[in-house]
């Protein structure tokens, strides 16, 4: 069976404040890096997945990152999909 | 009456649960390990403090899909009463029987203080021994308690009567200084803050007394 690699990444949605992202970018301006407007942090999560094909791979990776990987009243999630070599 | 406590791994309240209602109230509890899933004979069911497997991925994430849980659903929109304290409370919101999120502390860091509370418990059964705007004060101990929902939905809570706790001064930037929610039944409760930590005088006060003993009649 076709063997996938899936990288979701979950970010805070636009209009949840992420403190931590705040204090991190305080920090890149006492380390001396100017011009840092914006940063917020969210995780990236990788995942193997075996399925018959790409379309069910996606299906049940599109059902893991929205009910499980990512709550959906707080964070974004975005999906990339390779069949492995 | 017997009064159920879950058990997560990770969870470090509910012994003070179980302490508050049997050691200071005189109530039966039996402890629900999160691979149970009988609740039969159960008058109400606690999901306690603490960090139910790690806090992995997110606060209550993975606690959602114990099969304890699931059973729970199904009590709860039964009309069963069941009150999540604080991790409980961050459950409750993933297991989506309470509305919104619970996310990390305007300020970073982890609370552990009393908090001036005010409470309107409307149709709430857990808050019945209370007064329209009684004010009230129980300690809060959580890094993640910001409560976080869609504008319009806080605007529906408010006008449903579900906003039955709120903090007099915001500690934690919560929307709407939501301290605590109630469905519209009335029969679920989820809070930050600890009333089992208010039960006794010796350990601060008893202002969360008539919450635990609120279903004892």
């Amino acid at each position: 069976m076709p063997l996938y690699n899936a990288r979701v990444q979950v970010s805070l949605r636009p209009s949840v404040l992420d403190p931590a992202g705040e204090a991190t970018r305080a920090a890149a301006g006492r380390l001396g890096v100017e011009g840092v407007t914006r940063l917020r942090i969210g995780k990236a999560i990788e995942v193997d997945l075996e399925a018959p094909d790409r379309a069910t791979a996606e299906a049940r990776l599109e059902l893991l990152s929205d009910r499980l990987l990512a709550n959906p009243v707080i964070e974004d999630w975005s999906l990339e999909v390779v069949e492995a070599g | 009456m017997t009064i159920g406590i879950v058990v997560f791994p990770g969870s470090n309240c509910d012994r003070d649960v179980r302490w508050a209602l049997e050691g200071c109230l005189g109530q039966p509890t039996r402890f629900l390990w999160h691979e149970e899933r009988d609740l039969s004979g159960l008058d109400a069911v606690v999901l306690p403090g603490g960090f139910s497997y790690g806090d992995y991925l997110r606060c209550g994430a993975i606690a959602r899909f114990a099969p304890v849980l699931e059973e729970l659903r199904g009590y709860a929109e039964r009309g069963g009463p069941v009150l999540g304290i604080c991790n409980g409370f961050q459950v409750l919101t993933e297991l989506g029987l309470l509305p919104g999120a619970l996310t990390r502390n305007r300020g970073l860091h982890f609370l552990c203080e009393p908090t001036a509370l005010e409470v309107r418990p409307g149709g709430c059964r857990w808050l019945q021994g209370y007064d329209e705007g009684e004010r009230i004060v129980l300690p809060i101990a959580h890094g993640e308690g910001r409560y976080q929902v869609d504008p319009t939905q806080l605007q529906q809570l408010e006008q449903e009567g579900c906003v039955v706790l709120r903090y007099s001064a915001n500690p934690n930037g919560s929307m709407g200084d939501v301290a605590g929610l109630t469905n519209p039944q009335g029969n679920v409760l989820g809070l930050m803050p600890h009333p089992e930590r208010a039960c006794d005088p010796a350990t601060g006060g008893l202002d969360g007394r008539r919450l635990l003993a609120a279903l004892m009649g």
